[in-house]
C-alpha cells in the first residue's frame, strides 16, 4: 500500500468554509511538538472516513473533518493556537 | 507580500464553456467565462461541481492554468479512466455548456513575478498545470525574475503544453527548461530519459546558494522524492513548497 498522502492545499477549500478565510498561508502550532507550519505544509489523508490533517514534523492529527448530508463536523485536535489575518 | 483577509464561504458560482483545447489525446484545456470571478493568482486551484438529474452531486479540485485574465478562467483536466467526473469533463462537455466552479483557493503554493526569484519549478505529469500559470504570469510580465523549470512526462505524446513551452523557452532568455521522459522516447530525443533523482536535480535546478524559491508539484511519490532530494542538495525545506496530486476518484 503506498502512502498516498496529500497536503494542507487539498483543504483549501474546506478551511474557507472553516474559518472564513484563505488559510494554507496562515501558521498553525502543533500541540504535540510546537512545530509552526502553514496550513498548506500540512499533511493531509483524504481517504480515511473524512478528512485528516496531520502535522508535517511529528505526525500528530489536527484537524479530522466529517461531512454529512447536512452537517460538517470538525475535530481540532492538536492545535496549540493558529493565526488568521485580521 | 501581504494579503487582506477576503472573509466568508465560498459561493458556486455558474460559468459557461467558451473553448475546448485538446493538449494530449487524454488531457484537455477547458476555458471558462466566469461572470463576477475574483481574480485569481497562478498556483491556485478550483472546485468543480457536476449535478446529475437525479441531484447527486460530484465534485473535484483542478488546478488553474492561466495567469489572472479578468473573469476568464482555465483548467486543465486529465482522463481519469474510472473516475466520476473527468471523463465527463473530457468527454462530454461542450462549448456553451453551463458547469458550477468556486474559488479560488489557495494562498501557499502561489507565485507572481512580484514575489521575486530566483524560482525552481518541478513538475511531474499534469502537475505541470499550476506550475504553468505561473510560467504564463512571467511571460506577461515585465519583470524578469530567472525561472528555471524541470518538468516530467511519461512520453512525448502525454507532455502537455510542449509547443508553448519551447515557444516561451526560446522568446524568454529568464526561462530555462529542462525535460524527462520516463518510459518512451522518439528518436531525436535530447532531454533526459529516467525518472527524477538528484543527479537530474543538480543538473537541471538552481544550486542551494542561490536560495531559490521552489515549486515542486505532482503525484504524491514524485513530490516526496524531488522534495527529499531538493533537501539533501542542501535547500532549505521552508522555501520548497509542495502541492501533491492524489487518486480522487478524478
Amino acid at each position: 500500500m503506498t502512502d498516498m498522502h496529500l497536503d494542507g492545499n487539498a483543504l483549501g477549500a474546506l478551511f474557507i468554509d472553516l474559518f472564513g478565510q484563505e488559510m494554507t498561508d496562515q501558521n498553525g502550532c502543533c500541540d504535540a511538538c510546537g512545530a509552526v507550519n502553514p496550513f498548506g505544509r500540512a499533511v493531509v489523508y483524504r481517504d480515511a472516513p473524512g478528512d485528516v490533517m496531520r502535522c508535517p514534523d511529528c505526525g500528530a492529527v489536527l484537524i479530522v473533518a466529517v461531512r454529512t448530508e447536512t452537517r460538517l463536523r470538525v475535530s481540532i485536535q492538536s492545535l496549540r493556537w493558529i493565526e488568521v489575518l485580521e | 507580500m501581504e494579503r487582506t483577509a477576503v472573509r466568508g464561504r465560498l459561493n458556486w458560482l455558474v460559468a459557461e464553456v467558451v473553448d475546448l483545447i485538446d493538449e494530449t489525446g487524454t488531457v484537455k484545456s477547458i476555458v471558462l467565462d466566469c461572470p463576477d470571478w475574483p481574480l485569481h493568482l497562478p498556483g491556485q486551484h478550483v472546485d468543480i461541481r457536476l449535478t446529475a438529474e437525479d441531484g447527486y452531486q460530484a465534485q473535484r479540485s483542478y488546478s488553474i492554468a492561466n495567469p489572472p485574465a479578468g473573469e476568464k478562467v482555465v483548467v486543465t483536466v486529465e482522463l481519469v479512466d474510472d473516475g466520476e467526473v473527468s471523463p465527463y469533463l473530457i468527454g462530454e462537455l461542450a462549448v456553451g455548456d453551463q458547469i458550477e466552479l468556486r474559488g479560488p483557493i489557495g494562498g501557499y503554493f502561489v507565485w507572481t513575478p512580484e514575489h521575486g526569484g530566483p524560482v525552481q519549478l518541478v513538475a511531474g505529469g499534469s502537475g505541470l498545470v499550476p506550475l504553468m500559470a505561473m510560467i504564463r504570469a512571467l511571460a506577461e510580465s515585465d519583470r524578469r525574475v530567472p525561472v528555471r523549470l524541470l518538468t516530467s512526462a511519461r512520453s512525448r505524446e502525454t507532455l502537455i503544453y510542449g509547443d508553448e513551452l519551447r515557444r516561451l523557452q526560446s522568446s524568454l532568455d529568464n526561462l530555462e527548461v529542462a525535460y524527462t521522459l520516463t518510459r518512451a522516447q522518439p528518436a531525436d530525443w535530447q532531454g533526459y530519459s529516467r525518472r527524477v533523482d538528484q543527479q537530474m536535480l543538480a543538473e537541471t535546478s538552481w544550486p542551494a546558494t542561490e536560495r531559490p524559491l521552489g515549486f515542486v508539484c505532482g503525484p504524491t511519490g514524485f513530490v516526496e522524492t524531488v522534495a527529499a532530494n531538493l533537501v539533501a542538495l542542501g535547500h532549505d525545506a521552508a522555501r520548497i513548497k509542495t502541492e501533491r496530486f492524489g487518486p480522487s476518484g478524478g
